[in-house]
């Protein structure tokens, strides 16, 4: 027993003492971060100057309802002509207005030689359906139109609200479980892809090192290949803690710089109570009061669950193959399926958001292979204390199950050298004394 | 105390399709350097393996220093495996430490020893210094400390001299014969017969899966005599005495000639011999030639493949 915690000190120690692991474990949440905000903030850039579009109203009564923008000047033309469409002509587009739209739909067109911005179709189409709609209404000579129409435009939108048996209620947000679903089914299949990969480029290591004869000689090869798979978990969940204390940190810093902001808030509140769900603004309550509301017991122990059986079941095949074969090259012939499950389970968790108690849904997240990923996005809403009882048995299981078989692969794989062993060769080495 | 360190009992190990090991039992005796000979796929290191508990056999049994074999008693081997190899982005005191601990050293314990065997091979410098940055021949160096620190009774020395020079393979072989003499028991599995004759006490040789031979090497160089002896004499003429000896060889030299005897009585004496020999002429030096390990090596190796071709 002490040799492996030996193993798994050393295991843990030697990867968070590498350069790349400690730069990357700081630098992801900002990479993260950069990977939302970079997008955002490049199309939030509008593209420098003003840009012309004419126009031209045969009607001579749709021509002041264009406003300028900060994108685009409209000037006023008498008539169409082809200079307009030059390429020195310095006018993006030109509107035609050929006849009263109130009485023709079709009347108004944008001419130009390129395919305009869709921005662009937008904002004009906005602009002569508000003035064309409004033209109809006045058309009907209702009193107090301007009043009617204000009341008629307030914004409106449904609350859902789960209220049990016993009466009481509370808020809920589809997408608030959907995002919590997607976070945790993301970390999971991350965190397994990422580390399961680790395990075998290591096992491959030792192997081709030929350290490994003397480590057997000294431990067993269960030991090793167990005090291996402990200590890359460990590694990934101080990796997950440190940001995990890295994001609450961003999270308090920027609500000192910038004050509460509610999406700042979201997170935080993970962790915080309800109480500052009043300060915050109506909406960001709502959404902090749902995210209150998630059965955050259950996905704790549920995402324990998924997080080791699924961790186990795959690292130890992982570790099984990387004692199998003989270099990273010859790996890809056993990364394959492993990749296309994980590539099904992603999409199938994807598919079961839309209705997590679909057939898809339940099967999906009672296989073993598969549950880890989309079970975790059907906890947020809800799921039946017996399918995930049946659910976590089944992974763990199977996860024991394929820890067994690994071992005694790699047991025999770690010493054999020469040519790639074939499936059946492998599965002969479980029957090895 | 039993006389015998190790013992190997009629040991089989199979694998699919063929038989490894048949029936192979050894008496290693203790504090002296046994060789364990045979050509390559004779079931060497899948012996070797059994005895660093790395496979179980499929029948027979080990004895460790008087007990049976347990999990334990691997704390107390010392293995050099032929293929070399450590981890190569770890520093060298660091992996040392962690190889000390994994053999049952604390880590304290572990990290005053090595510093002394690192000062006594004048080899500290290293300590801080990834493995990889080490040439072939430091790693093999850094290997050996490695496999010896934790002081066991037992050492069992693959190939040891592969990939050495000259001089280092000097200064192993001091060590191990030091280390011999302190009581440490040695198991020395190599091909190359030359150093068996150095430092083997004993010896066994296994070929297709059985012991074919075994024993003090003395003993088994007389096993394997021809009764060649060579003669080196000025004056006189040799001729053969059909009831002592023919002369299957004549070398005239300058000043003297070189006979090359063989015996009719391999047991008959050496003195009478020589006596005979007097006779006829004025011996420089006579010598009965020892096979070598080398001529042994084949000569039984032969004989298996020529007994198996037949049957």
């Amino acid at each position: 027993m002490n040799k492996i915690f030996i193993i798994i000190r050393r295991e843990f120690m030697m990867r968070i003492k590498k350069k790349s692991f400690i730069i990357l474990t700081i630098l992801m949440p900002f990479i993260f971060a950069a990977l939302i905000f970079v997008p955002l903030w490049l199309s939030s850039i509008k593209s420098g100057d003003q840009k012309t579009v004419a126009v031209v109203d045969a009607t001579g009564r749709y021509a002041d309802c264009f406003k300028d923008s900060e994108s685009w000047h409209f000037s006023v033309e008498k008539a169409d002509s082809p200079e307009f469409y030059k390429d020195d002509s310095g006018i993006e587009a030109v509107v035609i207005i050929a006849a009263d739209p109130v009485k023709n739909p079709t009347a108004a067109s944008i001419c130009a030689p390129k395919p305009v911005s869709g921005e662009l179709l937008a904002y004009v189409n906005a602009m002569i359906g508000d003035r064309v709609k409004r033209e109809k209404l006045e058309a009907y000579n209702v009193p107090q139109l301007e009043n009617i129409i204000r009341d008629v435009e307030a914004s409106f939108s449904v609350r859902q609200v789960l209220r049990t048996a016993d009466g009481t209620d509370a808020a809920s947000d589809t997408n608030v479980a959907m995002a919590a679903g997607f976070v945790l089914t993301f970390l999971i299949y991350l965190f397994v892809m990422t580390y399961g990969g680790m395990i075998m480029q290591s096992v491959i290591e030792e192997k081709t090192n030929r350290i490994v004869e003397l480590m057997v000689s000294s431990v067993k090869p269960f030991q090793l290949m167990m005090g291996k798979i402990i200590g890359v978990a460990l590694v990934g969940l101080f990796q997950m803690l440190v940001w995990a204390v890295m994001l609450v940190g961003i999270i308090f810093v920027c609500s000192q710089v910038f004050g509460s902001s509610p999406e700042a808030a979201t997170p935080a509140m993970m962790a915080d109570g309800a109480s500052a769900a009043m300060a915050a603004g109506s909406e960001s309550a709502v959404i902090l009061s749902a995210l209150s509301h998630l059965p955050f017991g259950q996905i704790a122990v549920m995402f324990l669950c998924c997080f080791v059986g699924g961790y186990l079941l795959y690292a130890s095949f992982f570790a099984a193959v990387g004692a199998s074969i003989n270099s990273q090259e010859d790996s890809s012939q056993f990364i394959m399926p492993v990749v296309l499950i994980m590539v099904f389970s992603l999409y199938a968790a994807m598919y079961s958001i839309e209705d997590t108690n679909s057939p898809l849904a339940f099967w999906a997240s009672m296989f073993p292979l598969t549950s880890p990923i989309v079970m975790m996005v059907r906890i947020p809403f809800g799921v039946p204390l017996w399918q995930e009882l049946l659910s976590a048995a089944l992974l763990l299981g199977t996860s024991l199950l394929f820890i067994w078989l690994s071992g005694k692969i790699y047991r025999v794989g770690i010493l054999m050298y020469g040519k790639k062993p074939s499936i059946r060769e492998m599965l002969k080495w479980v029957r090895y004394k | 105390m039993s006389d015998y360190f190790l013992s190997v009992k009629d040991v089989v190990k199979r694998f699919d399709g063929h038989t490894a090991l048949d029936g192979v039992s050894l008496d290693v005796p203790r504090g002296r350097v046994f060789g364990l000979l045979g050509p390559n796929g004779a079931g060497k290191t899948t012996l070797i393996r059994i005895i660093n508990r790395i496979t179980a056999p499929d029948s027979g049994r080990v004895v460790f220093d008087g007990h049976d074999f347990t999990a334990d008693d691997v704390c107390r081997i010392g293995y050099l495996p032929e293929e070399r190899g450590l981890y190569r982005k770890m520093k060298v005191g660091e992996q040392a430490v962690y190889l000390a601990t994994l053999k049952g050293l604390s880590r304290r314990e572990a990290e005053r020893r090595l510093k002394g065997w690192f000062e006594r091979l004048d080899i500290t410098s290293w300590w801080n210094r990834k493995l990889e940055e080490l040439s072939k021949g430091m790693q093999q160096k850094v290997q050996f400390v490695i496999t010896a620190v934790h002081e066991p009774p037992l050492l069992i020395l693959d190939e040891p001299f592969s990939g050495f020079d000259p001089v280092n393979a000097e200064l192993l072989k001091r060590e191990i014969l030091a280390l011999r003499d302190k009581g440490t028991t040695v198991i020395f599995s190599t091909h190359n017969m030359a150093s068996v004759e150095e430092i083997c006490d004993d010896i066994a040789l296994i070929n297709h899966a059985q012991v074919v031979l075994s024993g003090h090497v003395t003993d088994v160089k007389k096993r394997f005599r021809t009764g060649e002896i060579e003669v080196v004499a000025t004056g006189g003429v040799l001729t053969s005495q059909p009831e002592l000896f023919d002369i299957t060889d004549t070398i005239v030299g300058e000043d003297q000639t070189t006979y090359k005897l063989r015996k009719k009585d391999l047991d008959a004496s050496n003195s009478r011999l020589i006596a005979a020999l007097a006779d006829q002429v004025e011996i420089r030096s006579v010598a009965e030639r020892l096979p070598s390990m080398q001529e042994i090596f084949l000569r039984v190796t032969a004989e298996a493949k020529q007994t198996s071709h037949n049957s």
